[in-house]
């Protein structure tokens, strides 16, 4: 093996690379422009979308009631929602969203909540719509501050001091920093995403250097040259290693400002009283991420590399490369599944136990044990992955398959 | 100087194909200001011979000598002393005819002015300072060729191996790379070329070995082969024997 030879590979082949402009895209458009206009855009479209359905005066049906004008008189002085006539079509106007919800008021409802014997009020409403749901939270809440009342005015009449009613107050403190807020938010994303985008970021060289030379006739050319295969094999790897981890900090880069940039104007997006947009990170989780990302960059630069080897054609190498997305994707969405949690088991697992690492490292906590242990696996996977990279790029069958 | 020994070159069977016996126990010797023509039909084992002299493929037995290193004990060492050149070696299309040179010369071991004069010498012999920076992609047949052949003469190796160089080339082409291999010879380079095409061997050729089903079936320079099958023609003298085999 020698330093210079493989220095001499991967300086073409990294200039090679940054003349393509397949390459470049994928290297500098993809993360620069897209992902954050993708996530910042979706972003935006949500706020905007949830403001929308908050600001609208939903529709509402009163059905029954006739002999209950207390509780029907509350509803309609309420400013929170509309009240429309009553028909008896009213769930068939639910499902086609002409109105939101409907209260089904029971016969004598006034009359047997005087008695302390009220039936059950209910709320119908369309599940899986969103402004149906968020309807129904509203008129489920106005119903149970309209039962407070009622059950106070009651007890008042006989004589109950009016304390009793209501003997502690609940309200709730967040003590969490914005850093560990912002961490658990958004923040347990960024393993994800840097993830993804190292495995995006690396899918294209790999193929265009192993298949991509195959199918131009360029590989049996530089086969003539004195530098080992091994050599060539790590130069390429080299190259393939560093548009994985360039494409993953440009994009979470261009991410992170343009969430900054964004910032403001999701927060005002929002209805005035929500929780608002955590996008306090610490950039030392971020930096520690990108520590725990370099082993699985390799193994992902190594294994492509492999696989793509084996391809005749460019094409061909895009038919086996394709279904690994999947093998990439899953684990990391497993770890954003409530439930799963770092432990020895997860902790071995490649990508989900960096994904899982990765969501603790940006909610400020180090697990030292985990840490090390996730490291030294992922070295190791990512040590086998270039052992079989380079035995593939030492068998002629594989280099002269046809 | 290229000394074969006994070479053969077994492809194994797979899922799809048999077992292929490429290249079937051949000997030979080139000399150093000769040229070696490997003549044969397509698939009588000529690319794999050529390809196992530039180590570029494993023999399965047997070994040969070039420019002095062996094939097997020393791939890295004969790869220092050959300059390889067939229409499946492509070039580059991304670097440009200087960037792809100086690769190759790099690659080599050379560096700074030892590499530069290499260059620069190259360029002006073969007239390519119109197109030096010029992108691969965008050369004529003939720029690409001569970047080829500036390639495989940047690092002035002994032995030059040719595998059917001017397939598809037109007229023009064709005579360039020709004269190019007289001039090798001239430098006293030990050159071997294969080839289908007659007419190509007998103007070129100093010895010509007639290759078929993987074996050497007749060797020796063009007035042996007339004397041996009395004819002049070297076409009727190769289906003489080739039919013969079959």
């Amino acid at each position: 093996m020698s330093l210079r030879n493989i220095g001499v590979v991967y300086r073409k082949e990294l200039v090679d690379s940054l003349r393509d402009r397949r390459t470049v895209i994928s290297m500098f458009v993809i993360p620069i422009l897209l992902f954050p206009a993708l996530s910042v855009g979706l972003g935006l479209l949500g706020a905007s979308m949830m403001n929308k359905a908050k600001e609208e005066i939903p529709r509402v049906m009163i059905v029954g009631g006739q002999d209950s004008p207390r509780i029907v008189e509350a509803l309609k002085k309420s400013d929170k929602f509309q009240i429309v006539p009553e028909s008896p079509d009213f769930e068939t106007q639910i499902t086609d969203r002409k109105i939101r919800v409907a209260v089904v008021i029971p016969p004598g409802f006034d009359a047997a909540a005087n008695q302390g014997e009220a039936g059950k009020v209910l709320v119908d409403y369309y599940e899986g719509d969103i402004k149906s749901e968020l309807t129904q939270d509203t008129v489920r809440e106005f119903l149970s501050d309209y039962r407070g009342e009622l059950a106070r005015s009651l007890l008042s009449a006989r004589n109950v001091p009016k304390g009793l009613m209501r003997p502690f107050e609940v309200s709730k403190n967040n003590v969490a920093p914005p850093e560990k807020v912002g961490g658990s938010g958004v923040g347990g994303m960024v393993p994800y995403f840097v993830i993804i985008l190292a495995f995006t970021g690396a899918m294209y060289p790999a193929m265009d250097l192993t298949a991509g030379e195959k199918e131009r006739g360029t590989m049996e050319t530089i086969l003539t040259s004195p530098v080992s295969r091994t050599d060539l094999v790590l130069g390429k790897f080299f190259t393939v290693v560093t548009a994985s981890l360039a494409t993953a900090i440009l994009a979470l880069t261009s991410m992170g400002i343009s969430f900054m940039l964004a910032k403001s104007t999701i927060d005002k997006a929002l209805a005035k009283g929500e929780p608002g947009f955590h996008f306090a990170l610490d950039p030392r989780g971020v930096l520690a991420v990108f520590v725990m990302i370099l082993p699985l960059s390799v193994l992902f630069s190594a294994a492509m590399l492999a696989v793509s080897l084996f391809a005749k054609s460019f094409r061909e190498a895009q038919t086996y490369i394709s279904p690994l997305t999947f093998v990439v994707i899953m684990p990391a969405i497993v770890a954003l599944l409530p439930g799963v949690e770092l432990n020895t088991r997860t902790a071995l697992v490649p990508i989900l136990s960096t994904t899982l690492v990765g969501k603790e490292l940006m909610a400020g906590n180090h697990p030292w044990g985990f840490i090390a242990l996730i490291f030294a696996s992922s070295c190791i996977y990512a040590s086998i992955a270039i052992g079989a990279a380079v035995t593939m790029f030492n068998r002629e069958s594989v280099l002269f398959r046809s | 100087m290229i000394q074969a020994q006994k070479l053969s070159k077994v492809f194994p069977a797979t899922k799809k194909t048999k077992e292929v016996r490429a290249v079937n126990a051949i000997s030979f010797e080139c000399k150093p200001g000769q040229i070696y023509g490997l003549l044969g039909a397509n698939g009588a084992g000529k690319t794999t011979t050529l390809r196992i002299l530039a180590t570029i493929l494993e023999p399965t037995s047997g070994t040969a000598k070039v420019a002095g290193y062996d094939i097997v004990e020393e791939p890295e060492k004969v790869r220092e002393n050959v300059g390889f050149l067939s229409t499946s070696t492509a070039l580059y299309d991304r670097l440009t005819a200087r960037e792809l040179v100086e690769y190759f010369g790099r690659l080599h071991g050379m560096d700074g002015d030892a590499l530069h004069k290499s260059v620069e010498t190259l360029f002006a012999a073969l007239d390519m300072n119109g197109f030096r920076d010029r992108r691969c992609e965008k050369l004529s047949t003939g720029m690409k060729q001569k970047v080829s052949i500036a390639r495989t003469l940047v690092h002035d190796p002994p032995v030059m191996i040719f595998d059917e160089p001017t397939m598809g080339l037109d007229v023009m082409a064709a005579r360039a790379i020709a004269r190019f291999i007289r001039q090798c010879r001239e430098r006293g380079k030990t050159v071997i070329f294969s080839t289908h095409v007659m007419s190509e061997a007998t103007k070129l050729c100093d010895r010509i070995g007639i290759i078929h089903g993987g074996n050497i079936l007749e060797e020796g320079t063009l007035e042996e082969l007339r004397a041996r099958h009395a004819t002049q023609d070297l076409e009727d003298i190769f289906v003489k024997v080739v039919g013969d085999e079959q």
